[in-house]
């Protein structure tokens, strides 16, 4: 059981901005929260879900889980939803107009920024947000700044009639630091009320909206100025004051000890009138955001032109200490003295690899095969670090469910010389139900020329293990139906010919099955069957070991790409006439093993054996 | 005890290690001292198999969670390469705690790039502080693998601005109760570990030997 859930009302503890926001949230009486998991945020309704008076869901996006959100909050609950920053830009079309229609009870949303890129596939600023949706933007800087906000974005809510986003970035989310909490509040559920002019956003009614959406905002920023939430916290040292906001501030006040910061909790709309104010108590003055200049522009639009921001500090990336102090010495003529002593050894790259015996391994080892007959559209998720070494069998990852339409868009555009390359489009079954299906759906439609691989682990592996619709399980593990993932493809238009089940683990019928669908040109899906094998659905066996007498070190095992195998000894074998040909002699990790069989598969001399039981 | 200071420890290793836990076990032990404490994480994509770090930071008031390089009191590396990927996270004069274990990734293991012969020399020889020893072997003497944990641990005990005893005591906690079986096993992996670091730590040896 989670210490957020457990701890009581004026303890003390250590948690992280993720766990804290859930604490938060529950305090405050929501009712129903929901999200669909995504790095930096996925703790959040994982932690919500362990309190017993609320309903949680993993929902299939982040539109979906807005919309359940907004459908409570309708209903007069206070209602909750989280997502990573790309997921925003899946509910951002009910985002958008939700904010012009309003609020019954509280409706937050807490939109994680991956700053630094540890996990995504970009690095954008959710803050645009709020001046895009005329919302208001609070941004926690630690765990106890997290909870403080969750609790305080549902009472702004309900006040201005607004939804509010909570902004996080990975130092809140997986950061832990010293909280302390209080009790949940009871909060009347004022049920719902039939009101077409508001909630029927025909053109009509939208345009009635408006007026009063402008309105708000002047009154968020008469709010915002008076915010206990934006802090002056003074210093001796007024050769340089700084504005800023999230972590950032909490590098800058470790950098600075003594300089003046003006830390804006409530960022937008902006205390504009509260910075100027600041502004003249300081010789200079330094907007330190993370990550796009808003605050730095939006005061040059009013009127503050001497400042500085991006053009001392970078625009990507954490602003830490050792990017902070630099860049300030330098901008008041000190010298900058060498921040390390010792050098900077790099011994090699450890990028992640996939885990012993993942089913994705046999559909990358194959792919890696027919790499010169097939282009392929990726996706996001493990099967993304098919990639890399030593598969080299993706060709694109772009977005949740690009992989169907970006193949789609290949296949027309290619010029008839171009057709002897197949187009492969590869998915896993989390993704392709969060916003696969509606590309698989386009190429039918369209009669697209693309094989469609759905590697179907029944989990959301890369975010740790996640329950959707696809694994017969709800969030908290319970009984639930589960999609058909052969049926719901026929019932999108792909032929029942063309709908294949095969054992990843089964390579040869593996490498069959996709030779067969590519040479066929009209839809087709294969769906690999294997759950992941860090899931309750994983079944391990003995382990296998290499009969050293028997391997000839082809090195054939070693494209299978499983980290518990390992070459031990090299050779160089001389050939006449052509080149030389290294050996690797190979070892298997009985530690690591879990008697998948798939590197008994690719061995010719048979040389892969069940391990003696110790 | 000073309070005026703030402690970096620089936790390091590779995914399924038990980088976190250890982390989580000093983050404790400083806050059961009285010590505001912040922890860093990487987590995401790094868990399969990529590096791993945890920064716990603590002392009377801790802003920022990240450490910058140049400022780590201690490095405990539970993999012997990845200690001298973070060397340059340490002060002047900070120890790097070093699990001798040599983890080749795939990449390695392939041949596209080249485990370096000796890390440890090499960080001798930029002047790094470095106490290394075999904690795995520590460990599978009294038994247990996953006792690389405690030895660790129990390596950095002498190092802290705390009784290596409010240390232990955490470990120890964690398995009082639920697995009684554990405490006296784990009191000897610490135990061991202490000793392994102080036996390791008569000075600094020439580059090389």
């Amino acid at each position: 059981m989670s210490a957020a859930v457990q701890a009581k009302t004026n303890s003390r503890l250590l948690l992280s901005g993720n766990d804290a926001v859930a604490r938060g949230v529950w305090e405050a009486g929501a009712r129903v929260c929901a999200a669909y998991p995504g790095t930096p945020s996925t703790e959040i309704l994982e932690t919500l879900a362990l309190f017993p008076d609320l309903y949680a869901e993993w929902s299939v996006n982040e539109k979906v889980a807005l919309e359940v959100a907004i459908g409570a909050s309708m209903s007069g609950a206070r209602a909750f939803c989280a997502m990573k920053h790309v997921g925003l830009n899946v509910a951002s079309d009910a985002f958008m107009t939700m904010t012009l229609a309003g609020v019954i009870g509280g409706l937050v949303i807490a939109v994680a920024d991956d700053v630094g890129l540890s996990s995504s596939q970009n690095e954008q600023d959710s803050r645009y947000w709020g001046r895009f949706a005329h919302v208001p933007v609070l941004e926690p800087a630690d765990s106890q700044e997290a909870y403080e906000m969750a609790k305080e974005a549902f009472e702004l809510s309900e006040r201005f009639d607004t939804p509010v986003l909570l902004r996080l970035t990975t130092r809140v989310c997986h950061v832990k630091a010293m909280i302390t909490v209080g009790e949940r509040k009871a909060v009347p559920n004022k049920g719902f009320v039939t009101d077409v002019k508001r909630w029927v956003m025909t053109p009509a009614n939208a345009k009635n909206r408006l007026p009063k959406q402008i309105a708000r905002e002047g009154e968020l920023a008469k709010a915002s100025e008076a915010s206990a939430l934006n802090v002056v916290e003074d210093g001796s040292d007024r050769r340089v004051g700084f504005v800023s906001s999230g972590p950032a501030a909490m590098h800058l006040r470790e950098s600075f000890p003594d300089a003046p910061i003006l830390k804006l909790g409530f960022s937008y709309p902006l205390p504009i009138e509260r910075i100027k104010q600041f502004a003249a108590t300081v010789e200079r003055l330094v907007v330190v955001e993370e990550t796009e200049p808003l605050i730095e522009q939006a005061l040059k639009a009013a009127g503050l032109y001497a400042i500085h921001g991006k053009d001392i500090l970078p625009r990507l990336g954490e602003l830490t200490p050792d990017v902070l102090i630099p860049a300030i010495k330098t901008l008041l003529g000190e010298d900058v003295p060498a921040t390390t002593t010792y050098p900077h050894f790099e011994p090699f790259p450890r990028p992640p690899t996939m885990c012993p015996a993942c089913p994705h391994m046999g559909v990358y080892f194959t792919l890696h095969r027919l790499r010169k007959k097939v282009q392929i559209a990726g996706d996001i998720g493990c099967y993304t670090l098919g990639a890399g070494h030593p598969w080299n069998a993706l060709d694109t990852t772009i977005s949740m469910g690009a992989s169907m339409g970006v193949a789609l868009g290949m296949d027309k555009a290619r010029d008839p010389e171009d057709q002897d390359k197949a187009i492969l489009a590869v998915i896993g079954d989390s993704t392709f139900l969060h916003m696969g299906m509606q590309g698989l759906l386009d190429i039918v439609y369209n009669r697209g020329n693309v094989t469609a691989l759905i590697l179907d682990n029944r989990t959301t592996g890369m975010t740790g293990g996640q329950q959707h619709p696809g694994t017969g399980k709800d969030l908290h593990g319970g009984e639930a139906p589960r999609v058909d993932f052969a049926k719901l493809v026929e019932a999108l238009g792909v032929k029942p010919e063309r709908i294949k089940k095969v054992d990843p683990y089964l390579l040869p019928t593996l490498a069959k099955a996709i030779r067969d669908e590519i040479a066929i040109p009209e839809p087709s899906v294969i769906i690999t069957d294997r759950p992941c094998v860090l899931s309750d659905f994983y079944e391990k066996h003995q382990p296998y070991q290499v009969v050293d007498d028997t391997c000839t070190g082809c090195g054939n095992c070693i494209n299978v790409g499983c980290p518990a195998i390992s070459v031990k000894r090299t050779a160089v074998k001389k050939r006449e006439g052509a080149s030389d040909v290294e050996l690797k002699y190979v070892h298997i990790d009985a530690a690591m093993c879990t008697g998948c069989a798939m590197c008994v598969e690719s061995c010719g001399p048979k040389a892969i054996i069940k391990a003696e039981k110790a | 005890m000073k309070r005026d200071i703030i402690t970096n420890i620089l936790v390091c290793g590779i995914g399924g290690q038990g980088v976190m836990t250890a982390a989580e076990i000093i983050a404790q032990a400083a806050i059961a001292k009285g010590f505001d404490v912040k922890k860093s994480e990487v987590a995401g994509m790094a868990q399969r198999g990529g590096v791993v770090t945890s920064h716990v930071r603590f002392g009377r008031r801790v802003y920022s969670p990240v450490i910058s390089p140049g400022t780590a009191d201690i490095l405990v590396a539970f993999e012997v390469a990845e200690g001298s990927r973070w060397a340059d996270f340490l002060r002047p004069g900070g120890v790097a705690m070093v699990n001798t274990i040599r983890l080749a990734p795939p990449i390695v293991s392939a041949g596209l790039f080249k485990y370096p012969e000796d890390p440890v020399a090499q960080m001798r020889a930029a002047g790094v502080a470095v106490t290394d020893f075999d904690a795995g072997a520590i460990a599978r003497a009294l038994g247990d693998l996953r006792l690389i944990n405690t030895v660790m641990l129990g390596a950095i005990a002498d190092h802290l601005p705390f009784p290596a005893a409010d240390l232990e005591a955490r470990i120890v906690g964690r398995f009082q109760g639920s697995k009684p079986g554990m405490v006296e096993i784990n009191r000897k992996a610490f135990a061991a570990g202490r000793d392994a670091a102080r036996e390791r730590t008569g000075g600094v040896r020439a580059a090389g030997e």
